[in-house]
């Protein structure tokens, strides 16, 4: 059949008109191309969601089988909107991501502007971006757990240098105070962040166009001028999908503060983030239901963030324009 | 000009003191695997000892490390490769052919994008326990068949690469569709597919939430797993070994990056291009 479909395809002249014809009579091979990816995403992850939505209206504990359990409606959620851990557990995840940020954009921003600039011509962009970026592929249950005893207070190697050049004259138990504590786990991120940033940003100011530039300096723009009414303007869309691709990992933050003291977010609750608490109400409390209860509403938050994060965007992009055509 | 100099001097100077700060550290890990756990307690260095060998013998006493490389790599390896494949395979049937379901196969996409991937946790380890694939690979593996980032991202590249022209041809000469994505669709794919591979397989090599929930048997853990295992275990008490453990799972990988951070940095650019 195949073959003879061929033949009528090269009997016509025209190739729109084979395209058509062919596209016609093989419809059949898409559906075939596409079934494992259909079958696949439909059993592996819509099924897994809707399940998971299914068990936040129940009390499952994760044993002894679904059939044990009872529908309690919206139960799990009315005791998510009420539940300080949760609270908790998003402002300490909120709190750690806005510290990495401010810190990894400021840092990526400057490097990014420093090699950018025409008149400076800095040499091995190559080599430095390859060197920062390093970090970002390191498993981070590797870096969890070399930090914790990097900053251990007793052996840690960072008390012992700090001890050693006189800087401090008793050790810091860096882990042992909540404020110390999710400022490392901030740290750390930005550490391991901003050399990607770094790199997108990078990408997004060399397709600037030049001549912006030299317009600008030739009409006497200074350094901020050009940073404020060209580069940022014009970054836009890549700030956009920096901040939200930061903004949805950042939420989900979960390996670092794990790993970084006992699991269960010490010092006192500082280190419990969102999926944190998502896990061990799930697999250490065997609360299926309200562990699943807790996964929509990081989904919600995280809708949420990204919903306003495009719409003060898209609104201050318009606010440039107005004021550009003035 | 001198100024000029001055200001590049400044500047490269605090760009190598931050890759300094970014290195430490690494430096120190590497350090301290090679001193005994009496010499870590006793005070900092920046010179490497020569209890490497020591440190060794008392982590593989407790936990062999290259178990959890391989398992790593295998699945790594296999995520990877069905990633790659079936998403080809998928964007291909996306570019190339009309039918009614494409539009919403593709708004399913952009919408999946925006779905932390906690979401399904709960259901993907129920699903796994009734098809009692839990503490197996499979739950690990299988799903990379349908990654919608990959697809999309495979979409787009063969759009503005791919020439329709040449599948005509190949269909005048004869050829059936399947043998043209082999022969045809799959190496204009191959930069897209080093692209993507590359993170697929970092992401695979770094995944922590999944294996830790669908893993138990020792034999069968992760790389991070095993990591997570040397904190709290009796090597945790020498630290010349535990420092030692995560220098294990950490060089490989850098020495990895040396070779390939070309391509992992452009890819990294792609995808924001894309966004």
């Amino acid at each position: 059949m195949t073959k003879s479909n061929e033949q009528t395809v090269a009997a016509d002249s025209t190739a729109s008109v084979s395209k058509k014809k062919l596209r016609k009579k093989n419809n059949n091979h898409p559906y075939f191309y596409i079934a494992p990816f259909v079958i696949v995403f439909l059993s592996f992850n819509i099924y897994p969601i809707l399940l998971t939505f299914y068990y936040s209206l129940t009390n499952y504990t994760g044993m002894g089988g679904i059939e044990n359990a009872e529908f309690v409606g919206l139960a799990n959620y009315a005791r998510l909107i009420g539940d300080d851990f949760f609270y908790e557990a998003f402002f300490n995840t909120i709190k750690i991501w806005g510290v990495n940020f401010a810190i990894q954009i400021t840092i990526a921003m400057g490097l990014a502007l420093l090699f950018s600039d025409m008149r400076l011509k800095l040499k091995g962009l190559n080599t430095f971006r390859a060197l920062f970026f390093l970090p970002n592929i390191i498993t981070i249950a590797s870096v969890a757990l070399l930090f914790s005893i990097l900053l251990d207070w007793n052996y840690g190697s960072l008390n012992q240098m700090l001890l050693s050049l006189n800087l401090i004259d008793r050790p810091i138990n860096w882990l042992n105070d909540p404020v110390l504590a999710q400022g490392w786990v901030a740290l750390i991120g930005a550490w391991m962040w901003f050399g990607n940033t770094f790199i997108i940003l990078m990408a997004g100011i060399s397709g600037i166009p030049k001549d912006f530039y030299e317009a600008a300096y030739i009409d006497g723009a200074n350094w901020w001028d050009t940073f404020t009414k060209i580069t940022l303007p014009q970054l836009k869309p890549i700030l956009l999908y920096v901040f939200i691709t930061s903004i949805i990992g950042g939420l989900q933050i979960f390996d670092l503060p794990l790993l970084m003291t006992d699991g269960r977010g010490a010092p006192r609750g500082a280190l419990n983030t969102m999926v944190i608490y998502l896990y061990n109400q799930g697999f250490s409390y065997a609360n299926f239901g309200y562990s699943a209860a807790i996964a929509y509403g990081l989904f919600i938050i995280t809708i949420v963030f990204s919903a306003i994060t495009f719409k003060t965007m898209y609104r201050s992009q318009v606010k440039v324009k107005k004021g550009g055509r003035k | 000009m001198k100024k000029m100099k001055t200001a590049r001097g400044v500047i490269y100077f605090f760009l190598i003191l931050l890759v300094i700060i970014c290195f430490i550290p690494f430096y120190m890990m590497i350090i301290n695997a090679t001193r005994s756990n009496s010499e870590i307690l006793r005070g900092f260095t920046l010179i490497p000892s020569n209890a490497l060998m020591e440190n060794y013998a008392i982590l593989d006493s407790y936990i062999n490390i290259w178990i959890g490389f391989r398992n790593s790599l295998i699945i790594a390896l296999s995520v990877t490769v069905l990633n790659s494949y079936f998403s080809a395979l998928t964007a291909f049937a996306l570019v190339v052919y009309e039918f009614k379901a494409k539009n919403v196969i593709f708004i399913t996409f952009i919408v999946m994008m925006m779905v932390p991937g906690q979401l399904g946790l709960i259901g993907l380890y129920d699903l796994a326990s009734t098809f009692g694939i839990l503490d197996t690979y499979w739950p690990l593996i299988i799903p990379a068949i349908a990654a919608p980032f990959t697809v999309f991202f495979f979409r787009q590249f063969l759009i503005t690469t791919m020439p329709m022209s040449i599948l005509e041809s190949g269909r005048i000469d004869g050829a059936g569709e399947t043998y043209m994505f082999h022969r045809l669709v799959l190496p204009i794919l191959m930069p897209a597919i080093a692209t993507m591979g590359i993170f697929t397989f970092i992401g695979s090599w770094n995944n922590f939430l999944f294996p830790l929930v669908i893993i138990r048997s020792p034999r069968l853990y992760t790389l991070p797993i095993m990591i997570r295992q040397l904190q709290g275990s009796p090597v945790a008490s020498n630290l010349g070994a535990i420092y030692l453990g995560i220098a294990i799972s950490v060089v490989p990988i850098m020495i990895a990056f040396l070779f390939l951070s070309k391509y992992i940095i452009s890819s990294i650019t792609a995808g924001a291009v894309k966004g």
